[in-house]
């Protein structure tokens, strides 16, 4: 199985976003708010342009640690903070940069400390998982 | 306005959600998951946020203006295609903090008596 340390740094994933992203996220998960598809829309809310939804980063990071944990069912328990919004603008593709660290290991689990972070800024918050080791 | 009345109480969803297969592939795929077998980490929000939509306009709250301030997950099994849910919802604590609304609701999903995942959302209505 795993055999993690704490303190491990866990090697970093860039997930692409773009609009067509937002647009099958939309689909996936029912969350049709305007601010993640229609320009106009969001510009007219205060928002610089489309924003990614917070759940859409969320679920992406959920991905790396399903990666690092060696499938979806290990994941136990997970949290994260919506910072910063993602701002995807029209024919452009943001690179949303994911990394972690083993924080604790204790009664079979591991303790994922994870970094979410656009163009250097952090855009999710005091985001942690924890994962089973069995 | 939410009523802060509500706080603490909870309601039972009156239709329970069944869980496809399509649903749950369609989930993973958008996201690059390449396990299609189970429901991925954060599946659940697609089932839960909808219910909560309900709860708090029907509290009050001010839907349009919601952003989403933080999301946990507890996950005791997989959702896995079949499944039933019945998601129980709870107004867990509220507070207006230089005007901006924060709700934070709790979500129960039970697959018959078993439950499956407990979730919990931030909501903020901002001033």
């Amino acid at each position: 199985m795993n055999n993690f340390e704490v303190g491990q740094e866990l090697v970093a994933v860039s997930y692409h976003i773009d609009r067509s992203l937002l647009v099958a996220y939309a689909n996936a998960s029912g969350d049709q708010n305007p601010i993640h598809q229609n320009e106009e829309f969001a510009k007219s809310v205060g928002l610089p342009d489309v924003i990614a939804h917070g759940m859409l980063t969320m679920a992406l990071a959920g991905r790396y640690v399903s990666d690092v944990a060696g499938g979806p069912d290990k994941v136990k328990e997970f949290f994260a903070r919506f910072i910063k919004p993602v701002v995807v603008p029209a024919g452009s593709t943001v690179n949303l940069i994911i990394s972690g660290k083993i924080s604790a290991i204790e009664n079979g689990t591991a303790k994922i400390d994870i970094q979410a972070t656009c163009d250097d800024v952090k855009v999710l918050g005091m985001a942690k998982a924890v994962i089973s080791l069995s | 306005m939410l009523d802060p009345d509500l706080v603490g109480r909870t309601f039972v969803g009156a239709t329970s959600t069944l869980v496809t297969q399509e649903a749950i592939t369609q989930f993973s795929r958008a996201i690059g998951e390449p396990n299609f077998e189970i429901a991925a980490p954060t599946f659940s929000i697609s089932i839960t946020l909808a219910e909560s939509q309900v709860l708090l306009q029907e509290s009050g709250l001010d839907w349009t203006r919601v952003v989403h301030g933080d999301q946990k997950f507890e996950i005791f099994r997989p959702i896995v295609a079949g499944d039933s849910l019945i998601c129980s919802s709870t107004i867990e604590t509220f507070r207006v903090v230089a005007g901006n609304e924060i709700v934070t609701v709790r979500s129960d999903l039970h697959s018959g008596a078993e439950l499956v995942i407990s979730s919990w959302s931030t909501l903020v209505v901002r001033a």
